[in-house]
């Protein structure tokens, strides 16, 4: 180092110094999307002080611009290969790609309906919009990256974010309930993913999904023990944050306590990002025969119950439910059953079932759920809310357009035939098939009909006619909420009309 | 005199871990529950900068040296996530405390079904 810098005189020492040391290659738009959407959240952030407290109409410009952008960023790198960067923290491919577009819509559409949403429920917290924002790059990094590091590091900025906004709602019990309860039952969870990223660690000298699988190694007990260890481990984090059935106990209470808005994201948000590092997770197992093998012998078949329970349970305890809210979060746990499904088919099958399935469905499903959400928001006046199936009654009078909506997302969460809902069920319906997994597509078919009954009684709660005082006045129909309700009941059908030059814009060729 | 066994500092930490797990599911109090999951969080930390130390032989020779960074690095990243927790769930804490004056968990069941 001495003799380098003495050999050198004064313009040619940089010149030396990046010979001696060369600076990594590093491909800065592989994070640009993640990049913009925090920085969209600091400025948005600043924004929120500086700006007179009328209105947050700035903010959620701002936001919605920097959303669009980084949508657009996003979009533009669709055609570029494949590669790592940053040593193999940050993976562009069209998986991750796409996942972080779906998480770029969905934030966008929570934003958009949250302002009228917030000033219903008169909740100062303007705060909102950073946070959702980097709660969504938490969910953007989850799908980028084969790193366990970068996974976990990714979880986190999600969930602490959603923790505070699960207690947005500072003068309401309920929702400083949910967030007490999400909070603690989330850092549980996440203790166990770490402990069992620690022995896949302790396995294999290495935090990279690619390196633990080539270093598994079948003769080894020891070797192989830990791994299975710190894979259950793993598994039992990832279950606990995607909500399956049985580590869903948190789920009801905190989509219920949780202000709407927040719920809604959480539904759709957290989920997609739970869902693709379960993707990543499981399908490292794929490419390696003895790996698959002993995966096949020792997870599948937990993950096969655990989907099977998690169908059933949520779409039967959500029979009996009173809270529209709750009701939706028992929803929302059947489906992510559907989800893992469709994941465990393309783990069995890889080579006949891609990622198109499980894209179209948490595409559809985040459409369908968020609009839902948003039109339940509407019970939200003076300051108060209420969520049970009675608070609905008179709806249709009060703002038909939502109610029409509405109709159309109980109906694709049913899997009505033109609706996009259908189309993602028989798709994971058509791919259990395909990947030997005649039990997991059986039961998916019997659950839908079952959840029939309760997301009938949804839309018929809001054609029923208010009796008296006991339900509150509803929030009129505003500006973002409609835009909402249209752009994902039209998006409901237009991902089906659309499907082919959807699918291959989206995962490529199919 | 020789040092301790990987083994040893595995099983110290797996007994950490499962003190913590268990405190998380009998105790009441949040502050309580919560220093349950600080100490899951530093079994996890032990367990890491053990397998780092004592790098098993499995670890491709070429990337050794990083091997060793990435235990020690996921460390560092552990206690930064759990520094960043303790301040959003004191501060949950202290919100559902002003808002009821009791902070029992068995008591929080505004919602069931």
């Amino acid at each position: 180092m001495y003799n380098l810098l003495a050999q050198t005189d004064g313009n040619g020492l940089a010149k030396r110094l990046a010979e001696a040391f060369p600076p990594p290659t590093i491909d800065w738009p592989s994070i640009l999307p993640i990049a913009l959407v925090v920085c969209t959240g600091i400025v948005a952030l600043i924004v929120e002080m500086l700006r007179p407290r009328q209105n947050n109409n700035a903010i959620i410009g701002f936001s919605l611009v920097g959303l669009f952008f980084a949508g657009l960023s996003l979009t533009s790198q669709f055609a570029s290969p494949d590669l790592e960067s940053f040593g193999g923290m940050v993976l562009r491919d069209r998986f991750s790609l796409t996942i972080q577009l779906l998480v770029v819509m969905v934030t966008g559409l929570t934003i958009l309906f949250s302002d009228g949403y917030l000033r219903a429920k008169r909740i100062p917290f303007g705060e909102f919009y950073p946070l959702v924002l980097w709660s969504a790059s938490g969910a953007m990094m989850m799908a980028s990256s084969k790193n366990l590091l970068m996974i976990f590091l990714g979880i986190e900025v999600l969930s602490i974010s959603l923790y505070v906004l699960a207690g947005m709602s500072k003068t309401e019990t309920k929702s400083e309930e949910s967030a007490l309860k999400y909070f603690l039952l989330g850092a549980f969870a996440s203790a166990f993913l770490l402990y069992g990223i620690a022995f896949m660690y302790g396995a294999t000298g290495s935090l990279h999904l690619d390196a633990i699988r080539s270093a598994w190694n079948p003769n080894d007990e020891a070797f192989r023990n830990m791994m299975l260890f710190g894979m259950g481990l793993m598994l039992f984090g990832l279950a606990f944050k995607a909500a399956f059935v049985p580590f869903h106990q948190w789920t009801p209470d905190v989509y219920q306590g949780a202000p709407t808005n927040v719920t809604a994201f959480m539904a759709a948000g957290s989920k997609i990002g739970a869902m693709a590092a379960l993707w990543r997770l499981l399908s490292a197992s794929t490419t390696n025969v003895d790996l698959g093998a002993t995966f096949q012998s020792y997870w599948m078949p937990a993950l096969f119950w655990i989907a099977i329970l998690t169908m059933t349970v949520g779409n039967l305890v959500a029979l009996v439910q009173k809270d529209v809210k709750r009701t939706l979060g028992y929803s929302s746990i059947a489906h992510a059953g559907y989800i893992l499904v469709g994941i465990l088919a393309h783990v069995n099958n890889p080579e006949k079932v891609g990622i198109g399935t499980t894209v179209f469905y948490l595409l559809s499903y985040s459409l369908m759920t968020i609009g839902a959400f948003a039109v339940v928001s509407l019970t939200a006046k003076n300051g108060k809310e209420g969520t049970r199936f009675e608070d609905l009654h008179g709806l249709w009078k009060r703002s038909p357009f939502a109610v029409g909506c509405l109709i159309v997302f109980v109906a694709s969460l049913i899997g009505i035939p033109p609706t996009s809902g259908f189309f993602g069920k028989l798709m994971i319906f058509n791919d259990a098939l395909a990947s030997d997994l005649m039990p997991l597509a059986i039961v998916l078919a019997v659950n839908s009909v079952l959840s029939v009954y309760y997301y009938v009684g949804i839309a018929k709660a809001a054609f029923v006619d208010a009796e008296g005082a006991r339900t509150p006045e509803s929030a009129p129909m505003n500006l973002g909420l409609a835009a909402t309700c249209l752009l994902c009941a039209g998006g409901i059908f237009a991902v089906v009309i659309l499907f082919n030059p959807l699918m291959n814009w989206l995962v490529g060729a199919p | 005199m020789t040092g301790n066994n990987l083994a040893d500092y595995l099983t110290l930490g797996l007994l950490m871990f499962s003190i913590g797990a268990v405190g998380v599911i009998v105790r009441r109090n949040p502050v309580v529950i919560f220093m349950c999951i600080e100490l899951m969080l530093n079994a996890v930390n032990l367990t890491f900068l053990a397998f780092a130390r004592y790098m098993p032989s499995s670890a491709p020779a070429s990337g050794r040296e990083a091997s060793f960074m990435s235990g020690q690095m996921m460390v560092i990243f552990v206690m930064a996530v759990a520094a960043a927790e303790v301040a959003v769930g004191l501060g949950i804490i202290m919100a559902i405390y002003r808002l009821r004056k009791d902070v029992d968990v068995d008591e929080m069941n505004l919602m069931s079904g």
